[in-house]
């Protein structure tokens, strides 16, 4: 009997096939024409063709982070590789799974700057969780195993497999084998927590008067909404999120202090500030999160959960380090909180949260909508909020459009929101919001942007139009880079150095010239009706431009160089 | 504070690149750096000299763990410890009192003598780094140095404790 034996491209196919892989995004060139070869002759994987690589990155990373999918990426090499490079970054910052698959020159010509030939591996590095040169055809499967497990396991990442276009070709079979089951001696991530650290922890939350629990985008990442709900519920502690973090428990939970930070609301930071326990799960004390760490909350004993040990004591130090998964330290916590009998103790609740309260009172004074005015932008956020009934997935680019639809729309569920945290990718808006289109074709899906950043992935209009992507895309349209406007104003004396939009396309024209519906929003009397027949047609991809007034600041703000709670929470208004 | 780190990593190729890209991305120190297979030879083991507090330690030795090669990493400075430095130097040795003296002080510092030419001696010594400093030092004050290469330094444990799979 012959064993049977198959090219390159075919292995690589079959492999993802077995990995249960649904979509792969990409973009095809030379190096892996035969791969696209063999994609072309089987049906089980879709292959979604982009219009620019950097937005396969940004869709395969938006399908993960609307399904928790792995998501892959196929490039050519060369620039079809180097494009991807900041929809890696993107993955990388936020700890998003994704493999990327790029083509490489033949194994031969290697180092000889031969056609279209990059060190994407070289290029990748410091933005990768790991990366693989493929350099024998029979290995194939066995590396996107293992690219699979190491991008989704423990801290998850992205993960680059370089195959060189001589392992691909018809001429060179090789038998097929692969082990799903990957075991490496190389890397094993520790996910329970130690005993001892969580006897430790538990302790501290007893005797803590003031605690708060400030979560991130692990327990997005690790599908832990409900232990996390249930944990906080146990506290009765006030919980605040990260950026990364929110819908980690639902916005409307009354629990819930808000988002923290640098735009984070004054509760939350007062919060942190005060408290005397400080229970850190899966987050990891980002700038944008301390602000001045000389002075971060210097009254707090910290419990820091993280799979990650780097994360831990990197910019804050951790007094109760615990490494594990969050949702297995979390459940670890409460068995510990059970067996020991905990209850809260009510009196210093009551009057903590009596605290909270008042501060929550300073947060209600962010925007002011004055009728016949030009729209604040705030408000069509409320509004798109109130029209999804708040379970939309919204994903959004970067800028003041991002801070307003962290603050404005409270997420129900993770997944929900999608947006580029650590890298702060302006482009990622509207591919990644094609990703979760993707994968949830019945439910609204926006991509909340502005007139900068929609203009970096535009092209993606097209892309929409092939594969019957209806996204609607709200435009926070300020005629302006509206963040870097934001501090021009506050830090350089107003000088818009390079900040202005000008000679902004008729973006309706755009959306129509690629197939699309656009709806045009200038005055505040017609921003509901408009908005909702947006979302009512269910079957187009809708533009709107909602013209929004140029001179509104996103606040609260952290006071540069100050603690975590030293913010202007108006123009000129400190909190 | 100086500090030596000892890896082992898979032998793999880019592995190397990937310790050395850490240190230079996350502005950590690198003294010296030596790299070779060890007995098994699916495994690397890199010995790293490099200097920062307690809180860049920390993170040197939690960063390098990270990466997904890396098997062990060890701190050597932390304990009780050997550690060796090879020295290949060459040096002019024109005259009878210059070949006298570098003699001489080749045989104080138990370094010998391994090749010579019309007007050089090259010298090898190992110790640690403290003694090839002291060495060249010496010689500096006798004669010119020509060429000097140095290993960077290897460590172990001392007593049963092993750095190993």
């Amino acid at each position: 009997m012959t064993t049977e034996l198959f090219t390159g491209a075919e292995m690589v196919v079959k492999a993802l096939s077995a990995l249960k892989v649904k979509y792969i995004f990409g973009y095809p060139g030379g190096s892996v024409l035969d791969l696209y070869d063999a994609i072309f002759q089987q049906d089980e994987i879709e292959h979604i063709l982009v219009r620019h690589e950097q937005a396969a990155t940004h869709m395969a990373d938006g399908y993960t982070r609307a399904t928790g999918e792995v998501g892959v990426v196929l490039a050519t090499s060369g620039p079809g590789a180097t494009n991807c490079v900041t929809g890696i970054a993107t993955a990388y910052m936020d700890s998003i799974p994704m493999v990327v698959l790029a083509g490489q020159v033949p194994t031969t010509l290697i180092g000889n700057d031969a056609f279209q030939e990059t060190d994407i591996v070289g290029c990748t590095r410091p933005i990768i969780k790991h990366s693989f040169n493929c350099r024998d055809l029979a290995d194939i499967p066995n590396v996107i195993a293992k690219a699979f497990y190491i991008a989704n396991t423990g801290r998850p990442g992205p993960v680059v497999v370089e195959l060189p276009k001589d392992l691909l070709i018809p001429q060179n079979k090789a038998p097929f084998s692969i082990e799903t089951n990957v075991k490496m001696r190389s890397y094993n991530p520790n996910i329970n927590g130690h005993p001892k650290q969580i006897r430790k922890a538990a302790k501290v939350i007893t005797e803590a008067k003031k605690l708060v629990v400030y979560s991130g985008g692990g327990i997005v990442l690790a599908d832990a909404s409900e232990l996390l709900t249930t944990l906080v519920e146990t506290l009765d502690a006030p919980i605040t999120n990260t950026l990364m973090g929110l819908g980690g428990i639902s916005g409307t939970h009354e629990n819930f202090i808000g988002m923290l930070g640098m735009h984070g609301s004054v509760e939350a930071n007062k919060t942190m500030a005060n408290a005397d326990v400080i229970l850190a799960l899966g987050a990891r004390f980002d700038d944008r999160v301390t602000n001045n760490v000389e002075k971060f909350c210097p009254n707090a004993t910290i419990i820091h959960v993280d799979i990650d040990p780097t994360s831990i004591s990197k910019t804050i130090n951790a007094h109760i380090p615990v490494v594990g998964l969050v949702d297995i330290v979390m459940q670890q916590l409460l068995d510990e909180l059970k067996a020991i009998n905990y209850s809260p103790d009510k009196e210093a609740l009551k009057e903590w949260w009596q605290q909270i309260h008042v501060w929550r009172d300073m947060s209600n004074v962010s925007y002011k909508q004055v009728k016949g005015e030009k729209i604040k932008p705030q408000r069509v956020v409320e509004a798109m909020y109130r029209i999804t009934n708040g379970e939309a997935y919204v994903a959004s680019d970067v800028g003041q459009h991002q801070m307003f639809a962290a603050q404005y729309y409270p997420f129900a569920k993770p997944r929900q929101w999608i947006n580029s945290g650590g890298a702060g990718t302006m482009g990622f808006g509207l591919p990644a919001a094609m990703g979760a289109k993707l994968a949830f074709p019945d439910k609204h899906v926006i991509c909340i942007t502005g007139d900068g950043s929609i203009q970096m992935n535009i092209q993606e209009l097209s892309t929409c139009m092939q594969y019957s992507l209806p996204v609607v895309i709200i435009t926070l349209n300020n005629r302006s880079l509206g963040m870097v406007r934001q501090w021009q104003d506050m830090v350089y004396g107003g000088r818009h150095s390079s900040s202005y939009m000008e000679s902004l396309p008729d973006f309706i024209k755009v959306a129509e010239a690629y197939g699309h519906i656009g709806i045009k929003i200038d005055t505040l009397d017609e921003l509901d009706s408009k908005l909702e027949e947006a979302f009512s047609i269910k079957n187009k991809l809708v533009f709107v431009d909602v013209l929004v007034d140029e001179k509104e600041h996103v606040y609260p703000m952290h006071i540069r160089q100050g603690g975590i709670d030293d913010m202007w929470i108006s123009k000129g208004i400190k909190a | 504070m100086r500090h030596i780190l000892a890896i082992l990593l898979e032998n793999e190729p880019g592995a190397l690149s990937r310790i050395v890209g850490l240190f230079s991305q996350r502005a950590f120190n690198i003294e010296s750096l030596t790299v070779a297979p060890t007995d098994d030879n699916s495994l690397s083991r890199i010995t790293i000299a490099t200097s920062g507090d307690d809180n860049v330690l920390e993170q040197i030795v939690k960063q390098v763990n990270k990466l997904v090669d890396v098997i062990k990493i060890s701190e050597l400075t932390d304990r009780k410890h050997v550690e060796r430095e090879l020295l290949l130097v060459k040096v002019s040795a024109m005259n009878d009192k210059s070949r006298t003296e570098v003699k001489r002080i080749t045989d104080i510092f138990r370094g010998s003598i391994i090749d010579i030419g019309k007007q050089v001696y090259t010298v090898e010594l190992t110790g640690n780094s403290e003694k090839l400093n002291a060495f060249i030092e010496a010689l500096n004050n006798e004669t010119e140095i020509i060429e000097s290469a140095r290993s960077g330094c290897v460590g172990m444990a001392r007593g049963e404790k092993a750095l190993r799979v």
